[in-house]
């Protein structure tokens, strides 16, 4: 590593992440803004904070349904992904299928689609024909569940491909020489040295699904309705509740954040596709 | 050798939900663009057109200004994120106190929903109560609004992209330049190189795979956003930053006109895939080459 100023260094970065924390700093100062003080002149410190609009999202029943919705939501949809993925991936990897690398491409066209237009299939089919007697997929946990999985799901296999590609295949050859069944070779050899990978990928399709709005808005109206949905209805004919929306905002970032602070380092290696041996 | 029906058991579940989810409503969308269809008209009937959404699509001024404006928006954004993340990537490289903490703080964008990005960015540049148009008018005397200007807005959009996904760029690039090899760079300084050279023949062909992964991430998403421009913009003023997935949103939406945007749709997600099939045979070439 070269030697170089340190001061020039930090002075760099601490510009960076003021650019970088600004609007995120702003946010919070608007949810501890009382309505009408909104319309002064806007004042970058912070005097006096009000914690109303806190107070008002946290003590709304509704809201916290929904936070537990998105909860919910978010780590079945991520299990379900890493999970599916991984068994994918390991197909994909071992085994000479006809077609398998179409396949593999096909599988990320899913999350090109342009969501607008297949609202309205996905309604269609969750209210009509995924039912059985009363129970319909529409506005139901597992529901969501399962729509996320168009995106993650894709996502997942792209991320744990390489992952899956880099453990060798002589390992799994001496363990059925020694006469394991496949289900102990997948589960007790492959699976452990595919850890960092599965973190990495059950985070990031955590955080995609904790995100959603578009699908959520529209596939549920109140049983599994999820906190980026609550943002929105926040944004009237009458005017924008602004204090309240940016509080939805705060509780929306925080659990990502959490979540997220947690892999931090491994992160890079799930975002690059294997273009990056790491 | 174990049999390949293993095989196609561990994907299977894969298969069956993305059969389901993914290609019905595609296979139901693909049906629709052949209609002429408003399903919240007081005639909801599905009336069978041929090809003539096809052939309306050709010259449709509304949708090639968005192919337009989404082509114009996707360069833009991704060349800055580009530069700008490779410039820090490259200051990553050094050692410094603190890196650990700013490189932590420059991730933070990566994680926010797009939705909650487009408020931030609507709350700090709405007129009457954003910071940004208040101080660049009280500073410099400039009268900045998204509402009104379409570039404003347009440009707008465009720092917002850049402060949420020049992260990942800068995340990617970073790896990819700590595992680049030594060997290479001290043979071209020994040969007499000068920094320009190096970056050009050796820096750039090293690292393209990476670039490219990143472009196709950031163009697969650029192609289908929604959230973050709904919530800034609208789409507007006037059709400024109507890009692709905006326009059919609101081809869908407020106009009802479901069969025609089903028709964009369709032909959104073929160039989308054709783009990012290019993009992958390209990320994949050096490593068929090696083996």
């Amino acid at each position: 590593m070269k030697k170089n100023n340190p001061i020039i260094a930090i002075v760099f970065w601490s510009l960076v992440s003021f650019l970088t924390l600004f609007p995120i700093y702003w946010l919070f100062v608007i949810s501890v803004k009382p309505a009408v003080q909104l319309f002064s002149t806007p004042d970058v410190m912070l005097s006096d904070p009000y914690w109303g609009n806190y107070a008002k999202v946290w003590g709304d029943r509704l809201l916290r349904s929904y936070m537990v919705n998105s909860l919910v939501i978010s780590t079945g949809n991520a299990l379900l992904c890493t999970i599916l993925g991984f068994f994918a991936c390991y197909a994909l990897s071992r085994f000479k299928m006809a077609g398998k690398e179409s396949l593999f491409f096909w599988t990320i066209t899913n999350r090109m689609a342009p969501p607008a237009v297949f609202l309205l299939p996905l309604f269609l089919l969750m209210t009509q024909v995924y039912a059985v007697g009363d129970f319909r997929l529409l506005d139901t946990r597992i529901g969501m569940i399962l729509v996320y999985c168009t995106f993650n799901l894709p996502f997942a296999i792209w991320t744990l491909r390489p992952t899956l590609d880099g453990i060798p295949k002589e390992l799994d050859e001496a363990a059925y020489v020694d006469g394991a069944s496949s289900w102990k070779v997948i589960t007790e050899i492959v699976f452990p040295l595919c850890r960092p990978g599965l973190a990495v990928t059950l985070i990031l399709t955590w955080v995609f699904a904790w995100n959603e709005y578009l699908l959520a808005a529209t596939l549920t109206n109140f049983n599994a309705r999820t906190l980026t949905t609550g943002l929105s209805e926040y944004v009237t004919t009458t005017g924008t509740e602004w204090g309240i929306m940016a509080t939805i905002s705060v509780f929306t970032l925080i659990p990502a954040l959490i979540v997220f602070g947690l892999v931090q380092k491994h992160i890079v290696a799930g975002l690059t596709f294997g273009a990056v041996k790491g | 050798m174990q049999s390949n029906r293993l095989g196609w058991i561990l994907l299977a579940p894969t298969l069956v939900i993305l059969f389901f989810f993914g290609v019905l409503p595609f296979i139901y969308v693909v049906y629709v663009s052949f209609h002429q269809w408003n399903p919240f008209a007081a005639d909801p009937t599905m009336i069978f057109n041929g090809a003539d959404n096809f052939r309306k699509i050709v010259f449709d001024t509304e949708f090639l200004n968005s192919v337009g404006v989404t082509v114009l928006f996707v360069l833009f954004a991704v060349i800055s994120e580009l530069v700008v993340g490779y410039i820090l990537a490259q200051a990553f490289m050094k050692e410094f106190p603190g890196k650990a903490i700013f490189r932590t703080i420059h991730t933070l964008p990566l994680i926010m929903a797009p939705i909650i990005v487009g408020s931030v960015w609507k709350l700090m540049m709405t007129p009457s109560i954003g910071i940004i148009p208040h101080y660049l008018n009280e500073w410099f005397g400039i009268t900045v609004n998204i509402g009104m200007s379409p570039v404003a807005a347009f440009t707008t959009i465009i720092v917002m992209d850049i402060w949420h996904w020049t992260p990942l760029v800068t995340l990617t690039l970073i790896a990819a330049l700590v595992s680049l090899p030594p060997d290479p760079f001290k043979q071209a300084q020994i040969d007499g190189a000068n920094k320009r050279q190096i970056f050009f023949h050796i820096t750039v062909p090293m690292i393209a795979p990476a670039v490219v992964a990143t472009v196709f991430i950031r163009l697969m998403d650029a192609l289908r956003t929604v959230d973050e421009v709904w919530m800034l913009t609208g789409g507007g003023p006037g059709s400024a930053t109507r890009f692709v997935g905006v326009h059919i949103f609101k081809e869908v939406f407020p106009k009802t006109n479901y069969g025609y945007g089903s028709t964009i749709s369709v032909i959104v997600l073929y160039l989308t895939i054709v783009a990012c099939w290019l993009l992958y045979v390209t990320m994949l070439a050096p490593r068929n080459k090696k083996e």
